[in-house]
């Protein structure tokens, strides 16, 4: 096998990964802690990226347009919740689908009013625009690098903000037995708004990361808002911790499955049905690892207790 | 007198909580089995158990010589096994008639029938009537189960456990919240039914207990503390202490 | 007495829509207006589907947001066959309610082990599987579609080739899939899926095998809809991954919800509002999605009865 291509691979996947989980670790909490059901958690992620650019033209800046969009993607999260999400809560779930549905249909239209149909470039500063050297003949892009690092990075902090500080533990409470936080006294209104707008500052930093590589568009959101609910799905709803590890597992996989799949096929099956059954195959795996997991955990790796 | 039902060393534990704590019971065939004790003691989690709404942690259940400690609830439903619930469970968007022709029809065969119109169906119209009559619930047959009484609800709840057809019927509270006169009646409908049915009854009235019961179970703290005739748990000194002695619990 | 003026409301509502529906080609036969015929066809389509899905969500409570996964199979059941130049008419369908069948039975029998957010995620989940699957299969078309040269054959007799025959074709399907719907609403069958929704744990207790009768009818519904996507292929002779983009699932429940999912013709009107809406709003301008987006929303926050409620409700007040 190749190795400079299989080490490059896994680092493909572990930056993937940790961009997934920053948009699926705010999806579980809400899920978690409010049962709500946010199919437009992928427009946020879309518009955190179009901020970014914006700033960034403007600012001239690939730092400031980040440092500008975070807030501000959390202010169009807060906004949100107030008129409308905030009313969904006690409804059940088909009218959270069906709303937040409408709002995919509202945010798509306002950004392509906005920003117009087409995609939008965001130039990378010179500094990162290179690659690195990190191992023997293993060159891999600066950029990508610091992703994986800032990913990481927020996955520590949110690791320590929901482990050791009173709120985290009131989050990690609510988010796996709901009538705790009742119980407990806690302003909820605020709560919520409040993780409702870390989550999509999460998911617009997210958006923001990746833009650069692959440019804001439209609908950007609406593709990986599904391998979130995989993550979810597999990591077990409103478990932090699941959500990092389906995150991670669920990118290998694809990568892997998309790079070395038809290699694998062609010692089972004769090499053209091998080259025809492997991008379909490899399209499909992740969601044949949730039917999988589905089976044996039918609430995912890590169950919520108490529900 | 043959047992029914022998529960040996039945085990639930709800995170620290021991609901159930090694159940050891036989209940005779066509007796009125009283099971008392504080709140909280788990005698729901007890009910759940036998009926296979909760798996039990450890122990076994035999009903009419079968084991049934890992059977499915409607399975268990369809060996003769039907429970009423504390907290009223209804299809409270369905009609009265609609929830009572259900449980005719679930033990009626296979329900893989698309055609015929269900609700013109005789077969089960009959019987549930029958039944309504029986628990006493008169009035309009089509009117959208949520708009009843707390009552009504919970003589709708016997009224299905009916119409399952049970050799055993187990009634978790079926008196709660209902009153005086109310109670009675629904006595009277008790003990008209004995005939043919084995009851375990969870009652706090404990008139109702008293007036129905032929043996009576004690919990506390998801153990039992004392089984006999209503005469000997009157008598039990250890009842008397942790139960009965109670002025409080006397009364309510 | 009220309910008398409802039912006969519903009935003249009924009659009046299949009457109209069946004069229709002559209507823009007369007018030379092909256009009309068209949009009603897709209408009719996508109200077989939008029903097949009420009787999962509607009357089952099963919140699948990925019942276009069934469109998109029964369209390749064409599609596919016909690219291979087979057009055996009975053959394509039986293949197209098959294949959906079987994948209902396959993924139902995952999904409906679990609850609530779950099922909806994970139904959307398999229908992005097969989404992907299919733009990934180069052969047909991948993610530019596959062109369907010949129209099912279903011999002399019925020759949709001809596009007035293929609406009459498409307009008996519509009222023989509504018809059988409601049969089996109405059934034992129908009952026991009703009483799942309302209270699974008292349907298991009074001794229904629940998770069984839920399977059976998702697959029912999965069997429908792959009929729907049949047709869908033959109307549009075009195929592609998009028909069942995840988006495409979230407007099939929106015609059920703005239809109503109380009654049988709520997903027609769902149907017929949503395409009608489309065009509309299309024509208007350029960003309708936002329009259409926000009257999504306000029919969540204020009209959860849809069209169908308002003609229940419009039937009482006469009275
Ligand atoms: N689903 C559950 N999860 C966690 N704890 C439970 C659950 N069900 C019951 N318990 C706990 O188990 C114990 C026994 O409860 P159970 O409902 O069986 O009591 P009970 O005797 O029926 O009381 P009551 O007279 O109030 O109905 C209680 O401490 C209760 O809090
Ligand atoms: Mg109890």
């Amino acid at each position: 096998m190749d190795w400079v291509l299989f080490v490059t691979q896994i680092l493909n996947g572990l930056q993937l990964g940790v961009l997934l989980f920053l948009l699926a670790s705010g999806l579980t909490l809400i899920f978690g802690i409010m049962d709500f059901v946010n199919l437009a958690h992928g427009s946020l992620y879309m518009i955190g990226a179009y901020f970014c650019g914006t700033f960034t033209d403007i600012t001239d800046s690939f730092f400031y347009g980040i440092i500008l969009a975070i807030p501000a993607t959390a202010v169009v999260g807060v906004i949100v919740e107030i008129i409308i999400i905030r009313r969904l809560y006690s409804q059940d779930h088909l009218d959270h689908v069906l709303a937040t549905f409408g709002l995919i249909l509202c945010f798509d239209a306002l950004v392509h009013f906005a920003w117009g149909p087409e995609g939008m470039a965001i130039p990378l500063p010179a500094i990162l625009d290179g690659q690195i050297e990190i191992l023997p003949d293993i060159v891999f892009p600066t950029f990508r690098l610091l992703i994986i690092t800032t990913g990481l990075t927020l996955a520590i902090i949110l690791y320590l903000v929901i482990t050791r500080t009173r709120s985290g533990m009131l989050i990690r409470a609510g988010a796996s037995n709901r009538t705790m936080i009742g119980a407990l006294g806690i302003d909820i209104k605020t709560l919520f708004t409040l993780v409702f707008g870390a989550g999509a500052a999460m998911a617009g930093l997210a958006g923001m990361m990746i833009s650069p590589i692959t440019e804001a568009s439209i609908g950007m959101g609406n593709d990986i808002i599904i391998v979130a609910f995989v993550v979810i799905i597999i990591g077990g709803i409103g478990s932090v911790k699941g959500a990092f590890i389906a995150a991670i597992l669920v990118r290998f996989i694809d990568t892997m499955g998309r790079s070395f799949l038809d290699t694998f096929l062609k010692l089972l099956l004769s090499a053209e049905s091998a080259e025809t059954a492997a991008p379909a195959l490899s399209a499909m795996l992740i969601y044949i690892l949730m039917a999988t997991i589905l089976i044996f955990r039918p609430q995912g790796l890590f169950p919520p207790r108490g529900r | 007198m043959t047992p029914i039902l022998k529960i040996s060393s039945l085990c639930k534990q709800f995170g620290g909580i021991t609901a159930t704590n090694n159940i050891d019971l036989n209940i005779n065939e066509g007796e009125i089995h009283a099971v008392i004790g504080p709140n909280g003691a788990g005698k729901t989690t007890l009910i759940s158990q036998l009926s296979g709404d909760l798996k039990a942690d450890k122990g076994a259940i035999l009903f009419q010589g079968d084991l049934i400690t890992n059977m499915p609830s409607n399975k268990r439903s369809l060996l003769g096994i039907a429970r009423t619930f504390q907290i009223t469970s209804l299809m409270l968007d369905m009609s009265t008639l609609d929830n009572v022709a259900l449980a005719v029809q679930a033990h009626s065969g296979h329900s893989y029938r698309f055609w015929q119109d269900a609700r013109q169906d005789n077969q089960l119209i009959e019987p549930a009537l029958y039944v309504l009559k029986q628990v006493g619930l008169l009035g309009p047959k089509d009117i959208i189960t949520r708009e009843l009484s707390h009552g009504e609800h919970r003589q709708l709840e016997i009224a299905m456990a009916l119409a399952t057809q049970p050799k055993l019927l187990l009634l978790d509270e079926p008196m709660a919240g209902m009153g005086g006169e109310e109670t009675q009646k629904l006595i009277a409908i008790l003990k008209r039914l004995k005939t043919g049915k084995t009851m375990i009854l969870i009652e706090h009235d404990m008139n109702a207990v008293f007036s129905l019961a032929d043996r009576i179970t004690v919990m506390v703290y998801g153990e039992i503390i004392a089984t006999g005739s209503p005469k000997e748990i009157r008598a039990n000194q250890k009842v008397k202490a942790a139960y009965l002695g109670d002025e409080e619990l006397q009364t309510c | 007495m009220e309910k008398a003026t409802r039912f006969t409301l519903r009935v003249k509502i009924t009659v009046v829509i299949f009457l109209v529906l069946f004069f229709l080609p002559i209507y823009t036969g007369l007018t030379d207006n092909g256009f009309y015929l068209d949009l009603v066809n897709r209408l009719m389509i996508l109200a077989i589907a939008a029903a097949s899905l009420n009787l999962i969500l509607g009357h089952g409570g099963m919140i699948s947001f990925g019942h276009a996964a069934y469109l998109g199979i029964g369209a390749y059941c064409v599609g596919i066959p016909a690219y291979y130049g087979v057009d055996n008419g009975p053959l394509q369908i039986f293949l197209a309610v098959a294949a959906s069948g079987i994948f209902a039975l396959i993924t139902g029998a995952i999904c409906l082990r679990t609850k609530g957010v779950y099922f909806i995620m994970i139904t959307m989940a398999f229908t992005q599987m097969v989404f992907f699957g299919f733009v990934s299969v180069e052969e047909y078309g991948g993610d530019d579609g596959l062109v369907i040269d010949t129209r099912s054959n279903f011999g002399s007799f019925i020759n949709i080739q001809d596009n007035i025959n293929l609406y009459y074709f498409i307009l008996i399907s519509l009222i023989i899939c509504l018809f059988l719907i409601h049969k089996i609403t109405k059934s034992r069958f129908g009952l026991v899926i009703e009483g799942s929704r309302s209270n699974e744990q008292r349907m298991r207790s009074i001794g229904f095998d629940t998770y069984r009768y839920r399977l059976i009818c998702y697959v029912i519904a999965g069997c429908i809809c792959g009929y729907a996507g049949a047709l869908l292929g033959n109307f549009t002779n075009f195929i592609s991954p998009e028909m069942m983009d995840w988006a495409a699932s979230g407007e099939l429940i929106f015609m059920v919800i703005l239809g109503g999912t109380g009654s049988l013709l709520g997903p027609v009107f769902g149907a017929a509002a949503f395409v009608i809406l489309e065009e509309w709003l299309s024509s208007l301008t350029l960003y309708w999605h936002f329009i259409f987006g926000a009257l999504l929303i306000m029919v969540v926050l204020f009209a959860r009865g849809g069209i169908s409620g308002i003609v229940t409700y419009l039937g009482n007040r006469k009275q």
